[in-house]
């Protein structure tokens, strides 16, 4: 944020957000407001861009604190409707995982296994306010000294449940394809063989991560959109690589930063978080977020500017490449050809699905823009921020 | 031939063997394309047909079917999408190819037509959300 003038500051966002006069549009209407006034323009008149995604979101999961039990106890194992949840932590606190399958669930035995349930519909039923069993173990202490314990909970009667998710908003992915001669079951959905279908999962010009490809706006204290409530970016995500290669966008032509996300659970909403079944691959979680970006100069205002025809990812081959680890990209693809509905690969016209959902995307950068025009959301500046390129594509004709 | 209906006909035991289907043709001069067949271990047949020709003549051959005890059902009418559970991600769109379930250019929200729907069942093993509901041959109530 250096080489570029502070045209406006997050607190002077912020004063506008509490007097009601901030201008905020989502990313898909700064789009227009660039192309038609121009970035100088555009930077001066708009104040906050919000964005959104939704989709399946391996790497989360949230830690609960289920209360003391009388007598006291130190949960060594516990499942929560039959979900193993992480209890090597202290006495009455667990992690429950997004992808941890339910005990006995015949898995990939005949494949392709269903996995009706797993760590992301216990979260899932948590937010939905639906009543779960927890189930603990453990071996007995001098101070702990129960050893078992079955207890029927809601949400509300847990102590403390925070979703903290390792590594969401993917910035950019593959988009996937199948050069084998089977269908394979993949996290990115059914690939029927030799080149059948190809499938994506970015909400691309809305996404977040592509609308501040610098991570000039992002770090720690970030407040954000977390499944229905309100969150923060926590850190970096795990995986975070911003040294990926980029275009003459900015845009990483692959899966570059990823954001860390933490929130409370108690006040997210399950049209934002639901609990995914893929088939012969196991569960996985559907997570709603959405970043506001703060038009703080001229460069943010640029990036907030980018439409699907300027973001491209490979396509990857998931029947050996992908899983072999070898091989390179079949090519590269825009999103705007990704949401056409056909993109050509290897010579060969193929239909092009998403996995993520756009609606939903919608739904979450229209329902943030509302909390900030409403004066019920206001900024948080970046604390410690993410790492970042140290050289940056430079604004045509900005300064 | 100006109309079409996809119907899913299940034959119990007593008929499962009879020829009772080159009859349509015969006579009531329609054309049908076996969509999907399947014989379940309970002994009973179950086949998906799209029925061509003039109402009239699907109309009949349908009463015909049902009078020599063959269960008839309109595919659509049986098939349906959990619409709080479907989050319009698109996962079915890959694997549908009926163009039963397709989205819309514009909003990206995933239509299902069930007219178009032939119960082949790829949906509802492929959707995330386990939101179609009846999709497939088997469990298709008759
Ligand atoms: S896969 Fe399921 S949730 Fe996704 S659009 Fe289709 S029906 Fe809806
Ligand atoms: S069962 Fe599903 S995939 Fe098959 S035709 Fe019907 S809607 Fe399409």
């Amino acid at each position: 944020m250096t080489d570029f003038p502070q045209k406006k500051t997050v607190e002077e966002i912020n004063d506008k957000i509490r007097k009601g006069n901030c201008v905020v549009v989502t990313a898909e209407q700064m789009i227009g407001i660039v192309e038609s006034e121009g970035v100088k323009s555009a930077a001066r008149k708009v104040d906050v861009v919000t964005t959104g995604t939704f989709g399946t979101m391996c790497s989360s999961g949230a830690f609960l604190n289920f209360g003391h039990t009388k007598p006291k106890m130190k949960a060594s194992q516990v499942w929560i409707n039959g979900v193993e949840s992480y209890a090597g932590i202290a006495a009455v606190d667990c992690y429950v995982g997004a992808t941890q399958v339910k005990r006995g669930d015949p898995l990939n035995g005949v494949h392709p296994g269903r996995f009706y349930y797993g760590g992301g519909h216990v979260i899932e039923d948590l937010v939905a306010g639906r009543e779960v069993r927890l189930r603990a173990e453990s071996y007995g202490t001098d101070c702990y000294p129960n050893r078992e314990a079955v207890l029927n909970m809601k949400l509300e009667d847990m102590r403390d449940a925070v979703l903290h998710n390792p590594r969401n908003a993917y910035q950019n992915y593959n988009c996937a394809v199948n050069r084998s001669d089977r269908t394979i079951y993949t996290y990115m959905g059914v690939l029927r063989p030799n080149l059948a279908n190809a499938t994506f999962s970015s909400a691309g010009q809305l996404s977040p991560l592509l609308n501040d490809p610098y991570y000039l706006t992002m770090g720690t204290g970030v407040r954000i959109f977390l499944g229905g409530g309100v969150g923060v970016i926590s850190w970096a995500g795990t995986q975070h690589a911003p040294e990926t290669p980029r275009n003459e966008r900015g845009i990483p032509v692959g899966g570059a930063g990823t954001l860390m996300l933490t929130g409370d659970l108690k006040q997210m909403n399950s049209r934002f978080l639901r609990g995914a079944s893929l088939i012969g691959y196991g569960t996985s979680l559907m997570v709603g977020v959405g970043v506001p970006i703060p038009i703080l100069n001229e460069e943010i205002a640029w990036h907030t500017g980018v439409s699907n025809k300027e973001i491209a990812c490979p396509v990857v081959d998931y029947g050996s490449d992908y899983p072999n680890a070898e091989g390179a990209p079949l090519g590269q693809v825009s999103y705007a050809d990704l949401y056409s509905g056909s993109i050509e690969v290897a010579g060969k016209k193929i239909p092009s699905t998403p996995l993520s959902s756009l609606p939903r995307a919608r739904e979450i950068a229209d329902t943030l823009k509302g909390w900030i025009e409403a004066g019920q959301f206001t900024l948080g500046a970046a604390q410690e921020p993410l790492k970042t390129p140290e050289t940056r594509v430079k604004v045509p004709g900005g300064g | 031939m100006d109309y079409s209906r996809i119907v899913l006909l299940v034959f119990h035991q007593e008929v499962m063997y009879k020829p009772l289907i080159y009859k349509l043709v015969r006579e009531f001069d329609l054309v049908f394309n076996i969509l999907e067949a399947k014989i379940l271990p309970r002994r009973e047949g179950r086949l998906i047909l799209e029925l061509n020709g003039s109402k009239e003549d699907v109309l009949r051959g349908i009463e015909y079917l049902e009078k020599e005890g063959v269960t008839v059902t309109r595919i659509a009418d049986q098939i349906h999408r959990d619409e709080e559970a479907c989050v319009h991600c698109g996962a079915c769109t890959a694997v549908c190819r009926t163009g039963a379930l397709v989205t819309d250019p514009e909003t990206m929200e995933v239509l299902f037509i069930p007219d178009k729907c032939v119960a082949c069942g790829q949906c509802e093993t492929a959707c995330p959300m386990n939101a179609l509901i009846g999709v497939n041959i088997e469990r298709i109530s008759a």
